[in-house]
């Protein structure tokens, strides 16, 4: 970004000066989407049995946990950043708007923080 | 002033309109990933947490999603959840195709009416037949 020409100064900001890291990050956060889940899908899918004891070890193993944790830090930014479009087309009202703002900033990181606290249960032993 | 003969490119109207492999994709798109972020995202805390609670809270998560050894309540659940599962497979797939036909949209291809509403179509297709394939495998193996 220059300070130059005036394409210079708005070049990579977008009309609210931010949207291009929303982009970027609703890319990024696919890839590793791309990646993690089916992951998660083929371990499932692989496995002898999904009993307690089979699906509890291979989650405490570290190669799978560290793929649930980035799983839980993954999805749960990507699909913050598809709910708040989606809210951001829908919704019109200001009361609705501030609601949708609490909606989409809390309850992800809650989501996520929740699942790692279960993955790291899960692989540092306990319960 | 008269009406000019002949077939006139009209501009898009609100209601006037007809479904396209495109526009089907785009909302299909949005459903799925909405659909995933929801009851996917609170299925996937559901099991996480289920597993990080001990044997009884995981198979209290099997018996309502998947077995039902209670009956009553559970059978209706328990049909919702494969239902469910099976759903948001299609979802992950679905949502995975378009969101890689937005890649190749992003570089700034497959604009062309016939390429775009081709591979618009093909990714519904992929996301039938990857389901398919994925729980054939899961049930029949």
């Amino acid at each position: 970004m220059g300070n130059g020409t005036s394409i210079g100064r708005v070049r990579g900001l977008g009309s609210s000066h931010h949207g291009t890291h929303h982009f970027l990050s609703s890319r990024l956060t696919a890839v590793g989407n791309l990646v993690l889940i089916p992951f998660l899908m083929i371990s499932l899918a692989l496995m002898p049995s999904h009993d307690y004891a089979t699906v509890h070890a291979w989650a405490a193993k570290p190669l799978p946990a560290t793929a649930l944790i980035l799983i839980m830090i993954n999805t749960f930014q990507h699909a913050r950043l598809g709910v708040q479009v989606m809210l951001e087309d829908y919704i019109h009202e200001e009361g609705g708007k501030i609601a949708a703002w609490l909606l989409v900033n809390i309850l992800p990181l809650a989501g996520a923080a929740f699942g790692i606290v279960s993955v790291v249960r899960i692989a540092l032993g306990g319960a | 002033m008269a009406q000019a003969p002949g077939k006139r490119p009209l501009s898009p109207h609100l209601e006037i309109w007809r479904w396209g492999p495109a526009m089907l994709v785009s909302i299909l798109h949005r459903i799925t990933g909405n659909g995933l972020a929801f009851a996917g995202l609170g299925l996937l805390l559901w099991w996480v947490s289920a597993l990080a609670g001990g044997p009884e809270s995981y198979q209290a998560f099997l018996d309502w999603v998947w077995l039902a050894p209670a009956g009553g309540l559970q059978t209706v659940t328990a049909v919702l959840g494969k239902v469910v599962l099976v759903g948001l497979t299609w979802a992950f797939f679905q949502h995975m195709a378009t969101g890689i036909r937005h890649f190749v949209l992003d570089i700034g291809a497959g604009y062309e009416l016939e390429a775009n509403a081709r591979w618009s179509s093909l990714t519904i297709l992929f996301a039938v037949a990857a389901t398919s394939v994925f729980w054939a495998f899961v049930l029949l193996r």
